[in-house]
């Protein structure tokens, strides 16, 4: 079933914050950001910038009422720098002018006198100086120290993810106006409303009362708008207060590139010992997570790091410590994955090490130490309904790996300057947010007196199909069709208290809220039936809008009931509150159990390389992925092929480059590339593997937003088989992303310690083209 | 004042000419579909389409281009199509054939580039000249990105469209297409509509005053992407829509280009098709179809930007240039000696370029280009080549430019020297290296590092040996011989 909004959205009648219509006497606002990465901001000029023709006000911290803080975990982020500024891009203040062009024109003529500081952009160079977010955490199980000695090998080296911007093409932005009673309304692009409403009330010293968030939809997240959302909207809100006047605000690509943080890069070490049957005894890995100059979420994403760091393998002895590093770059933060892609990174790195150094293809020791039902996660959780080896398996067999993989091998035997490479990547993601107390949903539901069905969730629309899927919920329960039921936009004063769409979990703590409120209103209304027709409510079911009994259809119509209903003075409206069950998690210790559940998956990857000019594409990426029971095919199919795409796109071409100074180089679209329509895999198969329906999840559909994005760290390694083909004397670094550039490089680097052979040996090639 | 048609409507625009289509639609029209996504034509998400009346067969020919970086000067007296020109009724569930194949595909999910998918392949639909094969579809999308990224959905909406335009007649399409739901009816008025709006406001040619010179604007494709906002309050001459200044002639051995001419026509032109094999191949590594629609050979060439891929090409095919004065005074420069410094060229601020001219290559044309993303990219290093050998495969014609390696597009005259009566082979290319990586001066920047970009540059050369080879190789089994190929074979040394 297809998304419910896609008539719309292929009708350009879908409206996105930029596309709301603007009141009269709206101002539009630019943000002056700081154009040095650290120092003291001595003064700022605002003179010739106020002076000019159309400009209404410029805001600064002063302006504030409230308190100068956005900063959701750590209180370490202001809304408009004070004394300080900590990264280029910082917001330091807020021009209002009758048109954006004068607004941003007017930026341009704000002069600060600030006082450089030292810059640190290595998240390294932070920890040496001690330069830390939060305290560094570490998960333990097992005995490291006593296994080491009992493994027959050890292995050690150090693995780098690269960044990756959200590059959600609708921009942040957010629009606001003033309402009765000194409150305001405000339209914000974000996947977190509650945040927005929290932190807006907070800066602006009023109650959250005060403030309404309502969002209809995003034009992508991805993360990127779980938390830094928040900057502009709270802007927007402290304009609207401090002048009464309708604000908008909507960033330009490269101030949105600029100002915004994005995955966080990370830098870890990795040490990994195996036995003689290439099981693993013993892991240690630190993380060193570049977080940015403020904390944003990056404690919880770290936090996921942890969680994720043996991947989808059974490890008997861990030991994991991550340290979130401040540097002075935009605050890094959420991105599909959330940590959990860099952890997988540097174990799927660790074991190409080993298996390199050993000289047995990789997938051998993958396969070893498949985790199983019973296995214990570092973290103390007991694996259950693990789905890896089944994936793992289904995926070879379905997909013919040993064809995949001779015909790789007869491929590189006819050719000298193309390679081919085959990798698995097999995938477990915990489902629920990692902090306890935010896995709580809620809906409100309202059967209007003619049968249809308004819905309002705390889940906001971007992308995801999570309105599709809400209204199948409804749909199921209630025995109407989709066509009777709306899904409302998401307002803080519908539903209130929301945690942001995020962690994969917003299908299933919305969806299940829908369900207990749906399922509400029908006990109400079959009881009613029961009544009317003088029979036992238990054999009364709703189904295609009529009320049956016994299994027989009855006279009585879903209108029919809904109206008996409204003459009876029954409530056709309930509110649902769903807490998932059953997780825990002990900070202390380290231990507990934080997931509903596990999703899991193999994909398995070929990549060819040209190594004459170090570009590559991707022939297939073929995937076996555990659903559930998905309850809706088309959403979910597009999850899983966009999340793919989206992790190879993080694993090859995606570059963010910053310079020392804290610059980004890479800072638009044309220097910035991710994957178009030519350089997605030529071919994509997904097998939905029929596995049992998770309890914890609605109506048994897994989650599916963020694990799909992991199957990309496998275009990385074909690439590295590949390369390893072309030149199985190879040193290539752990690095990502793998551009071209390190293609090229890696295939043509003359290996440190044969500098002399390999100068001597220059390979020349056949000037014959190979077809 | 602008007159053009926009969707069914005439309008008359009093906004500068230098505003983009983008906002004028959107801010002053408030057609909201249309999306902001990059403001660099690097997106699509703000895809539109273009309809130009052929007078002379009455019909308007439509092009897809990215109306952030669209002039609206460039839409004076054509068609402006947005989606909502599209939509084939006001009804919210009415949709047209692209529409629907995206909707039966699954093509969307947050639907904030869906609209610029749905303009690309509606103006596809408007394009094709009879039926259009499935690659030709996907190429019509090659300038829409889609983050969430449903790319493998929407390569399945273009099956099913392709399949759906199998019965698209080569002649008079519109109605066809207007009568089984692929556009709205009132397309087939716009020709006539069009022919009013221009009779009623003729075109004329820029005049030009060496006391207040204009700015010279032709695509906008790169002067809208660099200084947006100062281009509003720009006066420019306005180069695009001069017919004298297009079209492709090739006169004995002379291939004349028109600087307005857009790459798209170059990369449709039979006569260039003719000169160099592997024209369209070479072309799709340029740009985006919409891009392509809208830059021009003379825009590529005067922004002198050191990696530009038609300065690429035509510093190794020896380009003579012709620029006029603006009063009727033309003189001719070889490109070879347009670059004088970074972003400097010899000629002054009122001069601007008519045309350019080459010979046919006698050797073979091979360009190559690597940047992070094969399509849509501004390359890391790019490199065209000339080359021709004789039976022996003796190099006996030799030009190679270089992009990406200095402040300037350079043509590597020592290099190119240098190989003039070797053996074409690898060995050759390597020792020509030797003099190329003497020649270029690469920096680093977010495209390479300087260590990367000389070790790309000589990975180039070495391609363009292979390329002759094999272009050498194809010309000879056209006469069933195979001496050159065997001439040029090498042994593999193991890396």
């Amino acid at each position: 079933m297809q998304n419910l909004d896609s008539h719309q959205h292929t009708r350009g009648e879908s409206v996105y914050l930029d596309d709301i219509p603007v009141r009269q006497g709206t101002l539009y606002a630019a943000v002056y950001d700081s154009p040095i990465a650290h120092g003291i901001l001595n003064s700022l000029d605002l003179t010739a910038a106020e002076n000019y023709p159309g400009v209404f006000r410029i805001l600064t911290y002063k302006d504030i009422p409230g308190e100068n803080q956005i900063g959701g975990i750590v209180p370490d982020e202001p809304a408009l720098a004070e004394h300080h500024v900590h990264f280029r891009g910082q917001p330091v203040a807020l021009v209002l002018a009758e048109t954006d062009a004068i607004a941003r024109h007017a930026r341009t003529l704000i002069k600060a006198d600030i006082t450089p500081l030292p810059i640190i952009t290595d998240p390294r160079e932070a920890a040496a100086q001690g330069e830390l977010i939060v305290p560094a955490r570490t998960f333990r199980c097992g005995d490291v120290a006593q296994a080491w000695p009992r493994c027959a090998h050890v292995f050690e080296g150090v693995a780098e993810s690269g960044g990756q911007e959200h590059l959600y093409l609708e921009t942040q932005g957010a629009y606001g106006y003033p309402t009765e009673h000194g409150s305001i309304r405000l339209y914000s692009s974000t996947q977190g409303p509650t945040a927005v409403q929290r932190h807006a009330a907070r800066v602006l010293g009023v109650g959250m009362h005060q403030i309404e968030v309502d969002v209809t939809r995003l034009g992508g997240g991805f993360g990127g708008k779980e938390d830094q959302a928040t900057p502009w909207a709270v802007l927007v809100a402290l304009a609207v207060q401090v002048l009464r006047r309708p604000v908008k605000l909507v960033l330009h690509r490269m101030d949105d590139l600029r100002m915004t943080g994005k995955r966080h890069p990370y830098s870890s070490d990795f040490k990994i010992g195996l036995d003689k049957e290439l099981k693993i005894i013993a892991y240690e890995v630190d993380f060193y997570q570049n977080a940015g100059a403020s904390a944003d979420l990056s404690p919880a994403v770290l936090e996921r790091t942890l969680f994720h760091c043996t991947n989808t393998y059974f490890i008997p002895n861990v030991r994991a410590t991550a340290t979130s590093c401040r540097t002075n770059l935009p605050p890094n933060t959420a991105f599909r994955g959330f940590g959990g892609p860099q952890g997988m990174y540097v174990i799927e790195a660790a074991i190409a090490h080993a298996a390199e150094a050993l000289g047995v293809p990789k997938r051998l020791i993958q396969e070893r130490n498949l985790l199983q039902d019973g296995d214990t996660f570092p973290f103390g959780q007991v694996a259950e309904q693990a789905q890896a080896r089944a994936c793992w398996h289904d995926a070879i067999q379905r997909f013919d790996l040993h064809k995949l993989e001779t015909d790789a091998a007869e491929f590189n035997k006819n050719n000298s300057l193309k390679k081919r490479g085959v990798s698995l990547m097999p995938i477990c993601f915990g489902i629920s947010f990692t902090k306890t107390l935010m896995n709580q949903g809620r809906a409100l539901v309202h059967i209007y007196m003619d049968g249809s069905v308004g819905v309002s969730t705390g889940a906001v629309e971007m992308g995801q199909g999570v309105n599709t899927k809400m209204a199948q919920v409804a749909a199921r329960v209630l025995g109407i069709p989709l066509a009777r039921i709306k899904l409302e936009s998401t307002n803080t004063t519908r539903v209130a208290n929301t945690s942001p769409s995020a962690a994969s979990a917003t299908a299933d703590l919305n969806g299940n809220a829908v369900r207990m409120a749906c399922e509400a209103l029908r006990e109400r209304l079959i009881a009613l039936a029961a009544r009317e027709s003088q029979c036992a409510p238990e054999v009364i079911e709703l189904l295609d809008q009529r009320v049956v009994i016994s299994g027989a259809a009855s006279a009585m119509s879903w209108e029919n009931l809904v109206g008996l209903a409204y003459v009876n003075r029954i409530a056709l409206t309930e509110s649902a509150h769903y807490a998932t069950p059953r997780i825990n998690f002990d900070a202390k210790t380290e231990t507990g159990h934080p997931f509903a559940y596990h999703v899991f998956g193999t994909a398995i990857t070929v990549a060819t390389v040209d190594c004459l000019r170090g570009t590559y594409e991707l022939d297939a990426v073929h995937i076996s992925h555990d659903f559930g029971t998905s309850m809706n095919t088309d959403v979910d199919l597009g999850q899983i092929e966009g999340g793919l795409v989206q992790g190879i796109g993080w694993m090859t071409l995606e570059d963010v480059v910053y310079n020392a100074e804290g610059r980004l180089l890479a800072n638009a679209l044309s220097t910035y590339k991710i994957p178009d329509i030519y350089s997605v895999p030529k071919e994509i198969n997904v097998h939905f593997l029929p596995t049992p329906p998770a309890a914890l999840a609605v109506f048994g559909s897994k989650a599916v937003g963020e694990p799909p994005l992991m199957y990309g760290i496998g275009a990385w390694f074909a690439l590295r088989e590949a390369m390893r083909a072309f030149k199985p004397s190879m040193a290539l670094p752990f690095v990502t992303p793998m551009t071209p550039e390190r293609v090229l490089t890696g295939l043509y680097a003359a290996d440190p310690a044969r500098v002399e052979e390999e100068v001597e040996a220059e390979q020349t090639i056949s000037v014959e083209a190979e077809d | 004042m602008i007159r053009f048609l926009l969707n069914d409507q005439p309008v008359c625009a009093h906004q500068p000419g230098t505003l983009p289509a983008l906002d004028f639609v959107r801010d002053h029209q408030h057609l909201r579909g249309t999306k902001t996504g990059c403001r660099e034509g690097d997106c699509g998400a703000c895809t539109v389409l273009l309809g130009e009346l052929d007078a002379a067969e009455n019909v308007v020919r439509y092009k897809s281009m990215t109306s952030c970086l669209l002039p609206l000067a460039n839409v004076a007296g054509k068609h402006l199509v947005t989606i909502e020109g599209l939509n084939l009724s006001p009804q919210p569930h009415h949709l047209n054939r692209a529409q629907q194949a995206i909707v039966d595909c699954g093509g969307t999910q947050c639907g904030f580039c869906t609209v610029g998918f749905a303009v690309s392949l509606a103006g596809h639909c408007l394009t094709s000249s009879g039926a259009p094969t499935y690659a030709q579809t996907v190429a019509s999308i090659d300038g829409n990105i889609c983050r969430c990224t449903g790319y493998k959905s929407l390569e399945r909406a273009a099956a099913q469209l392709t399949a759906e335009l199998a019965g698209l007649p080569a002649a008079e399409p519109l109605p066809w297409l207007t009568e089984n739901g692929f556009i709205p009816a009132y397309f087939t008025g716009v020709a006539k509509k069009l022919a009013s709006i221009q009779q009623s406001s003729p075109s004329h040619p820029p005049t030009l005053s060496p006391s207040h010179p204009l700015t010279f604007l032709a695509g906008g494709t790169d002067l809208l992407v660099q200084r947006p906002e100062a281009m509003l309050t720009t006066a420019t001459a306005n180069l695009f829509d001069q017919t004298t200044l297009r079209g492709i002639q090739r006169t004995g051995d002379e291939i004349r280009i028109g600087a307005a001419t857009t790459a798209q026509e170059m990369m449709d032109s039979e006569v260039l098709g003719a000169a160099m094999s592997g024209l369209r191949r070479f072309m799709k590594l340029i740009s985006s179809t919409p891009i392509r629609q809208m830059g021009t050979l003379g825009g590529n060439l005067c922004n002198a930007s050191p990696i530009g891929d038609l300065t690429s090409w035509f510093l190794a095919l020896d380009a003579e240039l012709t620029i006029s004065d603006g009063l009727g005074n033309e003189r001719t420069l070889p490109l070879r000696q347009f670059y004088t410094g970074y972003k400097q060229l010899a000629k002054v601020r009122t001069e601007f370029l008519m045309s350019i001219s080459f010979a046919a290559p006698k050797g073979v044309f091979n360009f190559e280009k690597v940047s992070k993303r094969t399509h849509l990219d501004i390359a890391s290093v790019n490199s065209s080549a000339v080359l021709a050998s004789d039976a022996n495969g003796i190099v006996s014609e030799a030009a190679i430019s270089a992009g990406g390696v200095g402040p300037i597009p350079l043509f590597l005259t020592r290099t190119s020297a240098f190989l003039i009566g070797r053996k074409l082979s690898d060995e050759t290319m390597l020792a020509a290296n030797e003099i190329a990586q003497q020649e270029i001066s690469p920096i680093a920047d977010a495209r390479g590092t300087e260590a990367y970009k000389r070790l790309l540059l000589r990975q180039l050369l070495r391609a363009h040996a292979v390329e002759a080879a094999s272009g050498s190789r194809k010309r000879q089994a056209t006469h069933n011989t195979s001496e050159t190929l065997a001439a040029c074979s090498l042994k593999l040394a193991a890396p």
